[in-house]
């Protein structure tokens, strides 16, 4: 089965007479001066005008929206805050944009049982702001959640520094409502446990925007943590660092948080915020225990036996909760702490087994050296989720070229290794090369087959995410003939 | 094990346009579901044997033949579980089983749903096609999340042929309280005491006792259950108990001759029905079981009123609706993915499309 190629019956001027009928004047941009600002979103390496964005306020614009882009055949990419980092809210240049950011209102807040019903536009943490006062916040905290919306964490199965203990953005929703492609609602999961039949709402949350489009989410709120603490741990080498991370699990504890930075990371984090982290450390652990004051210092106590069995150097723990913050704020300013030591840099996103941490760490030097570029590494180490940032410097020819080849070779060594190209960022544009690699013919068959089942038409973000078996065809090729390219003979592993 | 995948798919694609089969591993769970009594069985017990576990990576793969105390014994070596507590329902039972039926245990309510736990699978589907989606790693968002769909679709879109699962440590204290109270009460406390950050795992109401088991570090169960009272069951009367809920080996799941059990899934906060204070409660609230008459057919209206589902758990009798109806969007997508997955309609229809 080949990909369903969307092809508009109208032309852009008609379409735009279409759809001004739906939408109030100030709903709808075709200006190409304002059209500039949603020409990419979090990934600005790919660009592309749209036809036209449209902001509803209302389901009732969605739904008049989705019918006439589906009768038009007119392809549709919903957007929530643009945060995403893989493109998959580049727009199609034949297609509407679809931001959903005006339909912004927290609808019920249940602290009794424990829930959240909120359109897709209610950013992240808005939801916990509004759950404080009930002691209750909702658990993923992807690094951009100040900006990023709801809606664009179901479409992305968004994690956070919290998921090996609370889980994705899958375990945290309970329903969401809807359209279909065609405009048809549909609701998919149940605040009961177990709704009957396909687990239709598993599919839909990490979809990127290509099976349905939400307007409504029921979230779970779980009790705020009494307390938190966290160890700020130093190893002199990264393998070191690695086993600890390993000593901790096998030792029967599921840290709140368990993050990992190389030295070059560290650095620049610490050049940046002044969190006190040791420089001179090959990585640094961040250990995290949180609950009530005597579960958390049980386990502070255990973490820091294994920590030192393991080698550490040096490891203290937070002593209050702005020290805590502050070993924080360096992990989570290390990507601008990136953008602060080079012009630009290029995230990163495979997930590993963690036991091949030390093997990709090795690699990635290699690389280094291979591509002439600098990586700076930050990991979830809990849960193997690896964000090596590759620094480069777009105003100089070929570079940008050679760090997306850099990227390309981390993400097809993760899947060697046995992990993914994409433990939470998403395919998109970005990765959808990659995707030939992790996955065969057939899958990327059945895979068609399950965007059809929601979207026969084909208008829901056509292009991302899965590619067609041609572009597979095509992207072996130059893999195979990248030997002609100007950065010379690349490793093979 | 590649012979056995290949002979698999011989019968599954000789089947095609012919006969129906319907995937059998160790037959636990063979009454669970729509009935389709012109299917023949098609026996996976062969695919058989632990494939990858290594405790601190946190996930086991194993054949989905693979008997479930097997997996539960080697874990349990390594003080690791299956936080769903998946029911057996016999000693046969194997871990594709148990994904393929879905269904989670007493610890569902503070550990979360077997579907949860599932990270990825390699399944042999009706057109013969051997694929895998998902993989071994705890986050992974590469193509649509197939193998969470596999998860209780009873054997109606293909053969588990191997199945990756999240495993946790073992909680390193656990305790069960008992609390005598009305079923509104009961529901009104388990809902209360889920806001507040206690380590709990179960909840169970029944003939006007409420029974928690907290579960997590030794400090805060020993904390929380200084802070609730209640009286205190020995460990082991405990154990025996909880196992018990999750085989179903109370009274109240036994059904008598014309009878129904039914199983309403409700939003956990649902009042007490008056007419349905026999009914054994668990998942704080979020499940009743019900035993009536099979001619008192009112429940799947009752639950769908206040935003649940109902379905006759056992005793449905030929031809009557198992599962709660769906919209007729969902059920017109239900139908394509079927139809992608299985196109000759070659497995068993034990998860009726309507």
């Amino acid at each position: 089965m080949a990909e369903i190629a969307s092809e508009p019956t109208v032309s852009r001027a008609e379409f735009i007479a279409h759809v001004r009928r739906l939408l109030p004047e100030d709903a709808l941009i075709h200006d190409e001066a304002e059209l500039r600002a949603y020409e990419c979103d979090g990934l600005s390496a790919f660009r592309e005008l749209p036809w036209a964005v449209a902001l509803p306020r209302s389901e009732e614009e969605v739904v008049a929206l989705l019918q006439t882009c589906h009768r038009l055949r007119v392809p549709v990419v919903p957007r929530g805050a643009g945060t995403g980092l893989s493109g998959g809210a580049l727009p199609h240049p034949q297609g509407l944009v679809l931001s959903l950011a005006r339909l912004n209102r927290i609808l019920a807040l249940d602290p009794f049982a424990r829930t959240a019903t909120v359109q897709p536009g209610v950013r992240n943490l808005a939801i916990s702001e509004a759950a404080a006062p009930h002691g209750l916040y909702y658990a993923p905290d992807p690094s951009s959640q100040i900006a990023c919306t709801l809606g664009g964490n179901v479409a992305e199965n968004s994690g956070g520094v919290h998921c090996l203990k609370y889980g994705l953005t899958v375990h945290n929703v309970l329903r969401v409502r809807g359209y279909t492609a065609a405009g048809e609602p549909v609701v998919f999961g149940s605040l009961a446990p177990d709704a009957p039949g396909y687990d239709l709402l598993a599919l839909a949350i990490g979809s990127e925007g290509m099976l349905a489009v939400v307007t409504e989410i029921t979230v779970k709120l779980l009790p705020r943590p009494q307390t938190a603490r966290c160890i700020l741990a130093a190893f002199d080498s990264v393998r070191a660092a690695g086993e600890a991370v390993a000593a901790i699990i096998a030792e029967g504890i599921i840290p709140a948080g368990l993050e990992m930075m190389d030295q070059g990371a560290t650095i620049a984090a610490e050049d940046f915020v002044h969190a006190g982290y040791p420089l001179e450390a090959a990585a640094v652990l961040l250990c995290e225990s949180d609950g009530t004051p005597e579960e958390v210092e049980e386990e502070i106590a255990r973490m820091g036996a294994v920590l030192e069995r393991c080698g550490a150097t040096e490891w203290r723990v937070s002593r209050d909760e702005e020290e805590r913050l502050r070993f924080w704020a360096g992990r989570k300013a290390a990507f601008p702490a990136a953008g602060r030591v080079s012009p630009d840099y290029y995230c990163m996103d495979g997930t590993i087994p963690r036991k091949a941490l030390g093997e990709m760490l090795e690699a990635i030097a290699e690389m280094e050296r291979e591509y002439g570029l600098r990586c700076l590494n930050v990991f979830h180490a809990g849960d193997g989720n690896l964000h090596p940032l590759i620094l480069f410097d777009a105003n100089q020819p070929g570079e940008w070229e050679r760090a997306e080849a850099f990227g390309a070779d981390i993400l097809e060594l993760s899947v060697r290794l046995g992990g993914t190209v994409t433990g939470e960022h998403g395919v998109g544009m970005e990765k959808i090369n990659q995707m030939c690699v992790q996955f065969s013919p057939v899958e990327l068959e059945a895979f068609f087959q399950v965007k059809a089942a929601f979207d026969p038409a084909g208008i829901l973000n056509p292009g991302k995410a899965i590619p067609t078996l041609h572009r597979c065809a095509e992207y072996g090729r130059m893999r195979v003939s990248r030997g002609k390219l100007p950065f010379a003979e690349l490793p093979r592993f | 094990m590649n012979a056995i995948v290949d002979r698999l798919r011989e019968q599954v694609l000789a089947a095609r346009g012919r006969r129906r089969l319907e995937i059998r591993g160790g037959g636990s769970k063979s009454w669970y579901g729509a009935p389709d009594p012109e299917a023949e069985p098609l026996d996976v017990g062969m695919l058989y044997g632990i494939i990858r576990y290594e405790p601190s990576e946190l996930v086991l793969t194993a054949y989905g033949g693979t008997p479930l105390a097997e997996v539960e014994a080697l874990l349990a070596q390594h003080r690791q579980w299956l936080p769903f507590s998946p029911p057996h329902f016999a000693a046969s039972a194997t871990i594709g089983g148990a994904v393929a039926s879905g269904l989670s245990g007493p610890t569902r309510w503070g550990h979360g749903a077997l579907r949860d736990y599932v990270l990825g699978v390699r399944v042999l589907d009706g057109q013969g096609r051997v694929l895998r989606f998902g993989g071994e790693v705890m986050k992974n968002v590469a193509g649509y999340d197939v193998s969470r769909l596999f998860a209780g679709s009873l054997g109606t879109l293909g053969v588990i042929l191997e199945v990756s699962l999240k495993v946790l440590p073992l909680p390193p204290a656990s305790c069960t309280l008992r609390f005598a109270c009305s079923q509104d009460e009961a529901i009104e406390r388990f809902n209360r005491w889920a806001g507040q950050p206690l380590p709990l795992s179960a909840s169970l109401w029944w003939q006007g006792q409420a029974t928690l088991r907290l579960a997590g570090a030794r400090a805060a169960v020993d904390a929380a259950a200084a802070r609730l009272g209640g009286e205190a069951l020995p460990e082991e009367a405990a154990q025996r108990f909880w196992e018990d809920v999750r085989e179903q080996r109370l009274s109240a799941w036994t059904l008598q001759e014309g009878e129904v059990l039914w199983r309403l899934a409700l939003p956990p906060t649902t009042p007490a029905w008056a007419d349905a204070e026999d009914a054994l409660v668990e998942w704080g609230g979020g499940v009743r079981w019900l035993r009536r008459p099979a001619a008192d057919d009112r429940w799947f209206e009752r639950a769908r009123a206040v935003g649940g589902h109902a379905m006759r758990w056992r005793g449905a009798r030929a031809g009557e609706r198992v599962f709660a109806p769906r919209g007729a969007a969902e059920r017109a997508i239900e139908a394509r993915l079927k139809a992608a997955f299985d196109p000759d309609g070659v497995f068993a229809r034990r998860l009726p499309l309507e």
